[in-house]
């Protein structure tokens, strides 16, 4: 026992582990959780999104990314990059300003936050004087515009964030210059917008709103026009040339206005309601592209009718007769447009749309007929439907590879072929050394194929299960081809859908050959499809069979969901993985799990009362094993009762997260009604809180036993031909763990290649090994001649593993959540173990082998297990002699949909989510690395009235050191997740996992 | 039946050649029994070995009553320390054995027959505040039957006196080992499990950490109640160098005992083989052996398939007598089994 506490000091081992190991967090894949703002550079190329946890993340060609965090976590309102310049300024809800820069250090760009500032008011001043509601960055790039709910317009300096207060606009002196019977003090109250004058940089357009609009003098400090909007004012937008402008409107409406120089206060041009004449909601933004051919686009979010389509979200494209309003399935954060960024071009020609949803990132080609979308290749949305499971497959061979990419591509014919129009910065990074497949499995019944090789995770092909089975969903695909007449012009677009049409379709295993293309996925209602890859469509009938896994048990009632009905007849499948195997457990459990042997053609699966193995080259069942013990009730009762339980904890953990969150938190603009809401949320939670504190949070200290629930729940199944009876001979084998410590053996007969379709597959049990200590079984391995795990099937066929070594004996290695054991075969005893519980309080959830190259050499290599506990460590265990090598923390131990979600690679690395849509990946191997490296430069300034100041700004961004930033940036990891974690829609989403898993 | 003879007293001679002795005496030389005499006390104390043979020699004044009685129908309960008070009813119990017709009485074991339940261990090396009890859950039906929960303790440190986390019992099962040995109560803290230190562990690692060692579970308490405590100073052993060294205020508890030693034993796996008889599971034998035993293992499967049960090769992992026990007592299921030649394995 003393020996597992001490870590061996051998100095020798001590320095190949430094060769071996590393942890970095090194990439997050996926579409970041709650985004709140936008931000684009027409001169980087780079496009910026801002989350509601104070994350910051850029984003460029293919493989440019970084990420900053600001300390504070608060909510990320407005981002807007320095005109010309690697800088950002970002604005939170707590008021504050930070300004960020993109610095080369060491051969590649980091993202650091350089500076931060909160306005000041004069003392006594009320917060709604300095509160700031828009920013401009003026052009010269010397001072940012601030406009405040006072109606302030403050001038800061940059990029020392100092105040000048003499060229402070303040209402009084914009309200000398307008005739007093059109305007008084509140016309000037809230600066809506602030837009710099495209040609004359020494004019902006002060948007007030209540709809007041002013043209300002910067140079003379004064207003030179003004113009009397009757409604109240959402945005402002100039035209390329400066003569004319947009507003839009609280009601829906728009104007164009005039500038010239003769009139001082002109009248509208145009007034619009675009949908009504029924009342509408607000048009929060506004764009006026022009282009060659005279006809603007006007591109505008919102302003649908409020009774009808009040609900959706909306951003609508208007080009001469030509109108579509694209529909959005989540609520839409924030767009921009594309366009050309020569200054000395005349028109805007705009080329994409490029929206934030609150759930995905949609870009619309505007140059193709159609205005079809782009695919983007990041800031996939993972969850589209809620992720259920995932399972890593590495080096995939490229034959593979090119029919998955075909299969998808046959998939994507809807996507524009523009090239991606976000492309700043330049990917440096190594191309990664293998071809990687992440496959993840939704509530809705598909399984999505990842591209897993590089920083940008990217959907190669989608696969649905959903065909098979008779549902009550109708496959309506007409959702886009609505009527010519239809009014207003919708059009869905996005891939984001989180309702499933029934639950019991969700993926929960997926095991994938990489050799043979055969793949088997199981699901929620005990459903097993056995896949093989067809290039071509086809239509064709799936064998179905039934596996009554209670057998001979009586009396029992299963009282959880039904079976899925299955289509009669042939059904037609697209290109790709096609089903030709279908079994269905019974009673119609969730399948917990599953392994393929793609060269004895067989598949094994179990559920949580016992296990079958299934022949799909004769469509065969070959045996079931009922694994349940007969008092364990909860098992048969279905999911039902159990859900409760977890549910009613659940719900008090978010009471007590809303509590803190309601303290903690500053609402801007609550109007009474919201505050009464509050007021109510903290008596509710006082209440919940009261209820816990009586009840103290205790423990029972319990042995396990043989009567406990869920026993019978088969955690594991492992394939390996070893010596099971007795040490001349070797046979294939099944091995089956449970969650009561029980290790059963099956000893396998296949036939041999030519007779395989003649002979039956017989299986018979050998063996039953009881842990005592009853913990639940996780992971089952044979170890060869040389201590070396069994290769996976076929693997040695292709030439990729050396052949076991079948002359010394093999041992078995039984990983429970408690303990580590090792055996020796054919006869059972017990030859190592390592205790992890006893010693240190933490459990086993995920295990996995994983190679572990040196970095120093090329030649040496080692197989370890990698492991990560409920505490949310990993440690790295060596084999076959079971030493701690090493441990790092990765996830918080809170994070239980983060620990859940984590697999593992080969090759030592990890993906686990850190929201329902984003992977953190990580790395504990020093030689497979997968991290973003990218440069941006400054591009060439083109244009003459940019240029002025430039040394200046220089000077300024050379004087400000990055100093102790890069412990920011490395901190960032750690509190992002910090963040996410507080959230109730995080764990809502945990709650709905948990509740789906069950 | 009495008998009446007389012993050198100088020369007592062994306990064996005693309990000769008696058997020829009574002319009962295969029966066996047990031996008792009453000491100067009145009590009724066993003669089970050569020191309390001499002792109850030495103790002769100048008569020693010596009380025979057969193994099958002893009365154990009969003897004890305070049977002064209740010497006649001894007495005639032993003497009118029809007795026990009346009154069956609960036959008790002797103590190397009993099979410990819980107890102190380490009172030598711990300080006096903290007390280490041993559950042995494996000899019992019994639940565990305790609860735990967070608390907080204050401990002096060098700042002064602090609050820290701590763990507590929360509550006792009725019935439960943990109450019925006495040993632990409500409130009493939790310093360690089987020798690990439980502070900076949470309530959630903790409950792992005792489940996991629930087979033979040492935990380490401050008792809530410090007035049952061991008083050391009266002691009279020889560990008392020991004693006044753990009786300092030490506040780091983390002495390991006699934690370990008997850990290992009580944890074997079982294994069934080819739906036979569970069997513990064996611990390997070290490697350079079991190359060895391997080749033998394929003799032996070979001599099976030809009928014969060879004795000699029986012994290498296992005690011949249990093999032969097994093949002796064939079921049914056995049958293939033994074609398959894995009766090795057993």
């Amino acid at each position: 026992m003393r020996r597992f506490l001490r870590p061996g000091h051998d100095p020798v081992r001590e320095r190949l582990k430094r060769d071996l190991f590393q942890f970095n967090k090194t990439v997050e894949h996926g579409f970041p959780h709650q985004p709140s703002a936008l931000g684009y550079s027409p001169f980087l190329r780079l496009m910026a999104i801002g989350t509601r946890s104070g994350a910051i993340k850029l984003y460029g060609a293919p493989g440019v990314e970084f990420m900053g965090l600001h300390e504070e976590n608060n909510t990320v309102m407005q981002i807007h990059f320095i005109p010309d310049q690697c800088q950002l300024v970002t604005l939170l809800d707590d008021n504050s300003l930070h300004l960020w820069s993109l610095k080369q250090h060491g051969g590649a760009s980091e993202l650091l936050e350089e500076h931060r500032f909160t306005l000041k008011g004069p003392p006594g001043s009320p917060p709604s004087a300095t509160q700031v509601t828009a920013v401009l960055p003026h052009s010269s790039r010397e001072v940012l515009y601030l406009g405040t709910e006072s109606g302030n317009i403050f001038v800061v300096e940059l990029p020392s964030f100092r105040v000048l207060e003499d060229r402070t606009i303040t209402p009084e002196a914009v309200l000398q210059r307008i005739p007093e019977d059109n305007c008084n003090r509140r016309s000037c109250e809230l600066v809506e917008a602030l837009r710099e004058h495209p040609k004359n940089p020494d004019q902006i357009l002060i948007g007030y709103s209540r709809g007041l609009i002013v043209l300002w003098d910067l140079q003379n400090n004064k207003a030179t026009h003004h113009f009397l909007g009757s409604q109240q004012l959402e945005n402002l937008y100039w035209q390329r040339d400066g003569s004319k402008f947009i507003s839009c409107h609280y009601d829906g409406s728009y104007t164009q206005w005039p500038v010239s120089s003769d009139n001082r206060q002109p009248e509208p041009l145009e007034n619009t309601v675009p949908y009504g004449p029924f009342p509408c909601k607000a048009i929060s933004k506004i764009y006026w592209q022009t282009t060659k051919n005279g006809l603007p686009y006007i591109i505008f979010q919102g302003g649908m009718p409020r009774a009808s389509y009040g609900d959706r979200h909306s951003i609508s494209v208007i080009h001469g007769s030509q109108q579509t309003a694209f529909d959005f399935t989540s609520r839409v954060i924030d767009f921009f447009i594309i366009f050309s960024s020569d200054p000395a071009a005349e028109f805007d020609d705009p080329s994409a749309l490029v929206v934030l949803a609150e759930e995905e990132l949609v870009v619309i080609d505007l140059k193709s007929a159609g205005w079809p979308a782009v695919h983007p290749p990041y800031l996939a949305s993972l969850h589209c439907s809620a992720i259920t499971c995932s399972h890593h497959v590495s080096n995939i061979p490229l034959k593979l590879w090119e029919r998955i990419i075909s299969a998808g591509s046959k998939q994507n014919i809807h996507y524009s072929s523009m090239p991606w129009p976000i492309d700043g910065g330049t990917n440096i990074a190594p191309d990664p050394p293998q071809r990687d497949l992440l496959l993840t499995g939704h509530e809705d019944g598909t399984v999505r194929f990842w591209d897993a090789s590089g920083v940008c995770l990217h959907l190669l092909y989608k696969l649905s299960t959903v065909r098979v089975f008779l549902t009550d969903a109708d496959p309506n695909d007409n959702m886009n081809t609505l009527g010519e007449d239809e009014w207003p012009p919708l059009r869905k677009v996005g891939t984001f859908d989180p309702y499933s049409d029934d639950p019991r379709l969700g993926i929960q295993k997926i095991y994938l050959c990489k050799y043979s293309g055969y793949l088997a996925v199981a699901g929620t209602a005990g459903q097993v499809l056995v896949m093989e890859l067809n290039d071509e469509d086809a239509e064709h009938m799936v064998d179905h069979a039934e596996a009554d896994l209670l057998q001979d048990q009586e009396g029992y009632r299963w009282k959880g969901h039904e079976k899925l009905k299955t289509r009669d007849g042939p059904v037609r499948f697209e290109a790709g993985f096609q089903p030709f195997v279908l079994v269905q457990c019974q009673p119609p459990a969730v399948v917990t799990s599953l392994a393929l042997h793609s060269e004895w053609k067989l598949v094994a699966f179990g559920t949580s009362h016992g296990f079958g193995l299934f022949d799909h080259q004769q469509k065969r069942l070959v045996f079931v094993k009922c694994t349940l013990h007969p008092s364990d009730q909860l098992a048969l009762e279905g999911p039902l009762s159990r859900v409760k339980s977890l549910k009613k904890s659940l719900r008090q953990s978010f009471r007590r997260i809303r509590r803190s969150r309601v303290s903690s938190r500053k609402r801007r603009g609550g109007s009474g009604n919201a505050s009464e809401v509050q007021e109510a949320n903290a008596k509710f939670d006082q209440d919940a809180l009261q209820e816990m504190e009586l009840a103290p949070v205790q423990r029972k200290i319990e042995a396990r036993s043989a009567e406990d629930s869920f026993t019978g729940f088969v955690r594991t199944l492992y394939f390996a031909d070893t010596f099971l009876r007795d040490s001349s001979r070797h046979c294939p084998s099944l091995w089956a763990g449970t969650n009561g410590g029980t290790v059963y053996a099956f000893c396998l007969r296949v036939p041999p290649a030519e007779r395989r379709m003649d002979e039956p597959v017989r299986a018979e049990q050998a063996k039953e090994i009881q842990l005592m200590h009853r913990a639940p079984v996780v992971g089952i391995l044979v170890l060869d001649g040389r201590s070396t795990p069994l290769p996976e099937p076929l693997e040695v066929a292709h030439d990729l593993s050396k052949s076991p070594d079948m002359q010394g004996s093999h041992q078995l290695l039984v990983v429970s959540e408690e303990q580590f054991k090792v055996f020796t075969l054919p006869k059972v005893s017990s030859k190592l173990k390592l205790k992890l519980t006893a010693l240190e309080g933490c459990r086993v959830r995920k295990v996995t082998v994983a190679n572990f190259g040196s970095c120093k050499t090329d030649d040496y290599s080692e197989n370890d297990l990698a492991v990560l506990t409920n505490l949310g460590d990993i440690q790295i265990i060596s084999l076959p002699f079971l030493k701690l090598q090493i441990r790092y923390p990765c996830i918080r131990k809170e994070d239980v949909s983060g620990i859940a979600s984590c697999v593992f690679t080969k090759y030592g690395q990890g993906f686990y989510l850190i929201s329902p849509s984003e992977f953190e990946r990580f790395s504990l191997s020093t030689k497979w690395l997968v991290e973003p490296r990218c440069i941006v430069d400054m591009p060439e300034v083109t244009s003459n009235n940019h240029v002025h100041n430039k040394s200046g700004t220089e000077n300024a961004a050379r004087k400000s050191s990055p100093g102790d930033c890069g412990e920011d940036e490395r901190k960032s990891g750690r509190l992002m997740e910090h963040a996410l974690l507080n959230d109730e829609k995080v764990l809502k989403e945990i709650q709905s996992t948990l509740e789906g898993s069950r | 039946e009495f008998r009446r003879f007389s012993l050198e007293r100088s020369k007592p001679g062994k306990f064996e050649e005693f309990y000769g002795l008696l058997q020829h005496v009574h002319k009962i030389p295969n029966v066996d029994v047990l031996v008792g005499y009453t000491d100067i006390h009145g009590d009724l104390l066993p003669i089970n070995n050569d020191d309390n043979y001499h002792k109850a020699v030495s103790t002769a004044n100048p008569l020693l009553r010596i009380f025979i009685q057969r193994k099958e129908d002893a009365d154990y309960s009969a003897f004890g320390t305070d049977t002064m008070t209740r010497k006649k009813n001894v007495l005639s119990n032993v003497l009118r054995p029809d007795n026990h017709k009346k009154k069956p009485h609960i036959v008790i074991s002797m103590p190397q027959d009993f099979r410990p339940v819980s107890s102190i261990i380490d009172v030598d090396i711990l300080p006096e505040t903290h007390r280490r009890v041993r559950l042995y859950k494996y000899g019992t039906d019994k639940p565990l039957g305790f609860y735990i929960r967070d608390g907080s303790s204050v401990r002096v440190t060098p700042h002064g006196l602090e609050k820290v986390p701590g763990i507590f019992i929360s509550r006792l099962v009725p019935g439960g080992l943990a109450q019925s040995t006495g040993l632990l109560a409500v409130n009493d803290e939790v310093l360690e499990v089987n020798g690990i230190e439980v502070s900076g562990k949470s309530l959630d690692q903790v409950t792992d950490m005792m489940i996991a060692n629930s087979r033979n579970l040492i935990i380490t308490v401050r008792p809530a109640n410090q007035r049952n405590n061991v008083v050391r100073n009266s002691r009279t052993s020889g560990s008392s160098g020991q004693s006044t060294e753990s009786s300092l205020p030490s506040s780091t508890p983390n002495i390991l005992g006699n934690l370990q030693g008997e850990e290992e034993s009580d944890e074997e796996d079982i294994i069934i083989e080819d739906s036979g008889e569970p069997q513990q599971i064996p611990k390997a034998a070290p490697t350079s052996e079991s190359i060895e035993s391997l080749s033998q293992i394929e003799l032996l499967h070979e001599s099976t398939q030809n009928g014969f049960l060879p004795s000699s090769e029986m012994n290498l992992n296992h005690s011949a007598g249990s093999i032969s026990m097994e093949y002796e007592v064939p079921e049914p299921g056995r049958k293939s089994l033994e074609e398959d030649g894995t009766i090795i394995t057993l």
